[in-house]
């Protein structure tokens, strides 16, 4: 059961994630992406993370997304055209990317042991309570981050405001 | 019965549930129409649909009977695959998000020994709350792309009010329900409605947990999320002809109108849970329980959905008395007003949960 949620979830966000680049229009592409985002948030839950599965789906793609779509369908933005692509991506682009998946393939199958695994699902029919956790952990141990983080978004809202802000 | 393992009984009692509920809330989305158009009528001093079977009561079925039989006209400038899962976006979502609404006091039933399954709510999920305010965000969709794929101006204009308000009212809607969770220390739609059914009605959140300025935070932002009047700008016949729905026709107009009217129920069943204790009753145990478990279940199945019709009727009422409000108002409202009185009634409902330990 878990591990056909995997596949098939998994094997949706991939599809997704492949349809988001070759997709013309704007807007396909912004679907496509909540579409990963949505397969990722069934990963999350059955990994046994419920509430970062819930955060994903309503700050991704309830909130983040749908600005998206929303600035797409007010720019009315139009179909993009597709070139060939320059030589500097065929000759560096794709075997970078190959040299990078396989490293880090390699790094997560190495430091398997020290990276703690956990067992697909193996929460799901257990119903642990892991809202009270990640709040017991954002506001002792990582108080400060979590913070500082706080600030940041807040810093890049004022410049927002700033920035859109007409001389008067 | 023996011969069937725990998990066939969970799947068949799973499967039965959702069909019963799924019945239920397209039957009551049905008649909530009809209860719109009489209560409407009435308190503008006519009918309303009088004509089909007693007090008009068979209208829904000739309603959806006409629409389904209506020619499904596809206008030649859309863009077809987005124009055809638009309205499958918007009404799934508002029929999904109803599954995790727990309708009665805990019943467990139990065949051949099998462990109970709780009949009155399809899936009891610790984070049911977050369940619901998410697919409520993705409902969202329905209303952005059925306006862009149209094709057509007021469908854009109408479902770019929308999708601005929806976006807006989210934060206010969502902050206000933080000082219920705090008093419940869970997001579980049941223990939120058992912290509440202690002493009756005086345990509710709206008295007993004084909740009642997040209550009124909710209900507004809600009417707004729903795009109900007196928010309902995103389909302002005055200016929009009928806003992201012009162009739909036949079964995928009357996906869009079930989605709205199921989106209310929705926000009704979670005002009635979160504020008024959901099924628990109103005299708490004043009165010694009477009968058996069945009739113990049917009662808190009769004050669940008594709460709801009040929400309903308030809807409709709403309706009907007033004005809409104009745009930049709608704005300034959420953002400068909704928003700041939700922050501080979490500060304030911190607080006092902090001092008194």
């Amino acid at each position: 059961m878990q591990l056909a949620l995997f596949l098939i979830f998994g094997a949706l966000a991939v599809a997704g994630a492949l349809n988001l680049l070759l997709q013309r229009h704007p807007i396909n592409s912004a679907l496509s992406l909540v579409v990963v985002m949505m397969s990722l948030a069934v990963l999350y839950w059955s990994l046994g993370a419920e509430f970062l599965a819930a955060a994903q789906v309503i700050v991704y793609s309830g909130a983040i997304m749908v600005l998206f779509v929303f600035v797409i369908m007010l720019l009315n933005a139009g179909e993009e055209e597709h070139t060939n692509g320059s030589r500097a991506a065929y000759t560096v682009g794709m075997p970078g990317a190959a040299a990078i998946f396989c490293l880090l393939s390699f790094v997560f199958l190495s430091e398997r042991g020290k990276l703690g695994a956990t067992e697909i699902g193996g929460y799901l029919n257990r119903g642990l309570d892991n809202i009270s956790e990640v709040s017991a952990t954002l506001f002792t141990r990582q108080l400060l981050p979590f913070e500082v983080t706080s600030v940041l978004i807040l810093v890049a809202i004022l410049g927002a405001v700033a920035i859109a802000r007409k001389e008067q | 019965m023996s011969h069937l393992t725990n998990f066939e009984v969970f799947l068949l009692l799973s499967v039965l549930k959702v069909a019963v509920v799924l019945v239920i809330t397209l039957m009551s989305v049905a008649y909530t129409v009809l209860l719109e158009r009489k209560v409407i009528g009435y308190m503008q001093n006519r009918w309303g649909p009088t004509r089909t079977g007693p007090f008009g009561l068979l209208q829904p079925l000739a309603d959806g009977a006409k629409l389904f039989l209506k020619e499904d006209l596809m206008p030649l400038a859309v863009e077809r695959p987005l124009y055809i899962l638009a309205p499958v976006i918007a009404l799934s979502c508002a029929l999904v998000s109803i599954a995790v609404v727990p309708f009665g006091a805990v019943t467990h039933v139990s065949l051949s020994g099998s462990p109970g399954v709780d009949m009155f709510e399809v899936a009891n999920v610790n984070i049911g709350l977050l369940v619901i305010l998410g697919i409520t965000s993705i409902g969202v969709y329905g209303i952005a792309l059925s306006g862009w794929s149209s094709n057509n101006k007021y469908s854009l204009m109408g479902s770019l009010r929308s999708t601005a308000q929806v976006i807006s009212y989210e934060l206010a809607l969502g902050l206000s329900l933080v000082g219920v969770v705090l008093r419940a220390q869970s997001l579980n739609l049941r223990t939120i409605v058992e912290v509440q059914s202690t002493h009756g009605m005086l345990s509710w959140n709206f008295f007993g947990g004084f909740q009642s300025v997040a209550f009124f935070i909710y209900l507004m932002a809600a009417y707004a999320e729903t795009n109900r009047s007196p928010f309902d700008l995103p389909e302002a016949e005055s200016e929009l002809v009928a806003g992201y729905h012009t162009e739909y026709s036949s079964m995928k107009f009357a996906m869009f109108f079930m989605a709205e009217y199921a989106n209310m129920i929705t926000v009704s069943c979670v005002a009635t849970l979160l504020f008024f204790g959901g099924a628990s009753s109103p005299f708490g145990h004043l009165f010694p329980a009477f009968g058996g478990a069945v009739v113990q279940g049917i009662l808190s199945i009769f004050w669940f959905v008594a709460k709801v019709f009040a929400f309903l009727f308030l809807y409709i009422w709403v309706r009907s008395t007033l004005p809409r409000f104009r745009y930049d108002q709608l704005m300034s409202f959420g953002w400068k007003f909704l928003l700041p009185l939700a922050v501080a009634n979490i500060i304030v409902s911190s607080l006092v949960l902090a001092l008194r330990g």
